[in-house]
């Protein structure tokens, strides 16, 4: 057991950090969440010289032949940035899905396309009666020839309208709830009959929602096994989910890290604010739910690569509880200790706030993973 | 990075796993393991079989008789041993006085103190807190007067754990009165048989005998017994409070509550059904067992971050001790009404009477009552929170 980063993650860690803080600026940022697209093909295309899109992906994908170590490396300086490019939907969960669920020729046909900043995924899972539960899948896909046709409602797809290719799950047998019957489909964003509304989320990203009439897919387009994908979704799941929990500690180490200053120089009462004890106290219960985040975002990162499937699920879901209630805890405490800038949306730090709400509410929140927890056990 | 145990820490593993199997007295593990009253000599034999294994202190540089073990090693050493229900190596001398010594001691008092510390022979105390200084300890009025080659102490220490035992104890005591508080300070060993000491109980909530009010009536301690230089007791205890925050999280041992109070749980029924199924339990017992898988991560990054403990130290005791304490609540809570029955005679080893309801009924509350102390000794949780703010902060 070590806590050490090799030579390449150190500079891969530093080098990302070192582009955020010279092109990634609260002003730059605000600007790109102004545009049309939500994101820029700028700073994507440079994501893509850095070689950040394939961390994860073997090197015969295009890829570095990474591991979650890696991409929790990535995912904290994005969220220590809080950089609204689309690097979780099409990197770590499209990209995730094709990897894990894909066939070699699928892999083939999207990986190095990803990496090179060709091309977006979208992972179209929720519905509007899912919440949280991937298996509660009521999109149909009806057999057609050798292909299939799916309809449905597929919710809040994260950056769904800038996807060039969309994961979606369907049902092609069982009930709504059913664990078995659920099938991923490769589909093309353009295809006919894929109705797309975008939207904006509070954290500066965007999503979707798309409706799915009478769209025809090929054989081809199946990912993963028939009837039988709930597995592999869950893996890859856990490992967005892993991502998710390393972004949200480097969102609570810059909102920290902003609070605390803010403390040191603003004065009232003839001194800075910060020598109050009530206040320091307040501060050090941030910092002690920063370092307890940090220490599961490293075990969910580890264990997620876990082939004890047990294991796994315990570990992930016990990094999002964790996340979940201490990313709302020093939310709220640095709005708070921010007093009246705090709730002002010129200040970065509502907006670290807002997208630690959001991670809570991304692949399950607190009360979810409590029951997966539980039951995992 | 990688958190998973290396083959040769699995495999040390192993080795005190099946030490501790086959080592640890099944009467000892049995107190511990039900909350049943400890005696001194339970705490002793299981030192004793420690020391015959060279592994009593595993805090201690090789040449005085330590272990040399990794931190990784440490801990999971103390993680097996606190999961097995052996009782805490008591601290007083192995984790707290005896690097004092190491660092900052005479040839002499390396010499004597070290080896007696080691095979258990004396019981330490610690002569810290004062009725007047808990939290503002620097202002301790305990006064040393230098006359010949003694010193004649006069004064009182409190929350002296285990006093009533202890052969020995480390005192801070006031040499100086004309200088600022904390360089009037003096680090002194103090014979606990020497005349003019009384030991006074002090009864707990749990109505139990843990801590003592020690007194001090022109008591003669040979100078040879002053650790370092006269008025810088102050940096030794400094340097000994650190020491004692990285045991302090007690990771293994809540790991064992976690288990009881699962066991417990699984027993107790609401509704008709077991109270470990109840979605409103079930979630309080997780959120404490996140926090523990947490804080065990959190513990090995201090540990391998430095050689030396430093103030993010007091992130352990924080939250070692607020998990700690919310598992006492949770068993509480667990028993139900079953909490209310209260009987001390039930935790004595040899008890035999008829009891009254599940088996953790007779000590749940009690233990419950008994480990507020904990957030409040070795520190305040307040005072670690200063530190840290100061420390780490820097506000």
């Amino acid at each position: 057991m070590d806590f050490i980063f090799s030579d390449e993650q150190q500079q891969l860690r530093d080098s990302l950090q070192r582009y955020i803080g010279k092109e990634y600026g609260f002003e730059a940022r605000t600007a790109i969440m102004g545009s049309k697209s939500g994101y820029s093909d700028k700073v994507w295309a440079q994501f893509a010289d850095m070689g950040l899109l394939g961390v994860a992906y073997a090197e015969a994908h295009g890829g570095f032949g990474g591991t979650a170590v890696d991409t929790m490396l990535v995912m904290t300086e994005l969220g220590r940035g809080i950089v609204i490019e689309p690097y979780f939907s099409t990197v770590v969960l499209g990209g995730g899905l094709v990897d894990l669920a894909g066939s070699e020729a699928q892999k083939q046909a999207v990986l190095p396309k990803v990496v090179e900043g060709k091309l977006l995924l979208a992972a179209a899972l929720g519905e509007p009666n899912s919440r949280h539960e991937l298996n509660c899948v009521e999109t149909s896909a009806k057999r057609d020839g050798a292909g299939f046709v799916l309809n449905g409602h597929k919710a809040v797809v994260l950056h769904g309208a800038s996807a060039n290719q969309l994961i979606v799950s369907a049902r092609t047998a069982g009930s709504a709830r059913e664990a078995k019957g659920i099938s991923l489909f490769l589909v093309d964003a353009n295809s006919a009959g894929v109705q797309v509304q975008g939207y904006r989320t509070i954290d500066g990203m965007r999503a979707a929602e798309i409706k799915l009439v009478n769209v025809k897919v090929g054989a081809d387009s199946v990912l993963g096994p028939v009837d039988a994908a709930l597995p592999v979704l869950e893996r890859a799941a856990d490992f967005a989910v892993s991502a998710l929990c390393a972004e949200a500690v480097g969102a609570m180490e810059a909102l920290n890290a902003a609070t605390f200053e803010y403390l040191k120089t603003r004065q009232q009462f003839g001194r800075p604010i910060g020598s109050f004890q009530a206040l320091q106290h307040r501060a050090v219960d941030m910092m002690i739910h920063c370092e307890q985040s940090r220490s599961m975002a490293y075990l969910a990162s580890v264990k997620v690569q876990s082939q004890d499937a047990n294991e796994r699920k315990r570990t992930v879901s016990a990094a999002k509880i964790q996340i979940g209630r201490s990313g709302r805890a020093i939310s709220q405490e640095a709005i708070q200790l921010h007093g009246g800038m705090g709730v002002s949306n010129e200040l970065a730090a509502g907006h670290y706030a807002k997208r630690l709400a959001m991670i809570n509410v991304t692949l399950g929140d607190v009360d979810h993973h409590c029951e997966r927890f539980a039951s995992a056990a | 990075m990688d958190l998973n145990y290396t083959k040769e820490e699995q495999a040390f593993r192993e080795e005190v796993h099946s030490f501790v199997r086959d080592n640890l007295p099944k009467d000892i593990a049995e107190k511990v393991l039900h909350h049943k009253r400890l005696v001194k000599d339970d705490w002793v034999r299981w030192q004793k079989i420690l020391y015959k294994k060279g592994w009593v202190a595993p805090n201690w540089p090789k040449e005085y008789g330590g272990c040399a073990w990794t931190p990784i090693q440490q801990h999971i050493f103390e993680d097996e041993c606190g999961y097995a229900g052996a009782p805490r190596v008591m601290p007083f001398g192995l984790v707290m006085v005896a690097p004092v010594i190491q660092n900052f001691g005479s040839k002499w008092q390396k010499e004597y103190f070290l080896p007696r510390i080691l095979s258990s022979e004396d019981w330490w105390a610690q002569g810290y807190s004062e009725p007047g200084s808990g939290s503002d300890l620097a202002s301790l009025k305990c006064k040393a007067v230098r006359e010949g080659d003694h010193y004649i102490v006069n004064g009182q220490k409190t929350w002296t754990t285990l006093g009533q035992h202890a052969d020995m104890i480390f005192c801070l005591v006031r040499t100086d009165s004309t200088v600022k508080k904390q360089e009037g300070i003096s680090f002194l060993l103090i014979d606990m048989h020497s005349p003019g000491i009384t030991v006074r109980p002090i009864i707990t909530l749990d109505e139990e005998h843990e801590v003592n009010e020690t007194f001090f009536d022109n008591v003669k301690v040979p100078a040879q017994n002053l650790v370092g230089e006269e008025g810088k007791g102050w940096t030794y205890a400094k340097f000994l409070l650190g020491h004692e925050r990285t045991g302090i999280a007690r990771v293994g041992e809540s790991k064992r509550e976690l288990e009881q109070l699962k066991k417990v749980a699984a027993k107790q029924l609401r509704n008709g059904k077991p109270l470990a199924e109840d979605p409103r339990f079930r979630d309080r017992i997780t959120m404490v067992e996140v926090e523990l898988m947490a804080l065990e991560i959190t513990l090995l990054r201090v540990l391998s971050s430095r050689s030396k403990p430093g103030p993010e130290a007091s992130i352990l005791k924080i939250k070692g001790t607020d998990i700690q304490q919310a598992l006492t609540e949770l068993t509480m809570d667990a028993m139900g009404p079953y909490a209310l029955p209260f009987r001390p005679e039930a935790r004595a080893a040899d008890w035999h009477g008829e009891p009254v309801g599940p088996e953790y009924a007779g000590s749940a509350a009690a233990v419950y009552f008994n480990y507020r102390k904990t957030s409040i000794y070795g520190g305040s949780n307040e005072i670690q929170r200063n530190i840290i703010s100061q420390m780490v902060l820097g506000l």
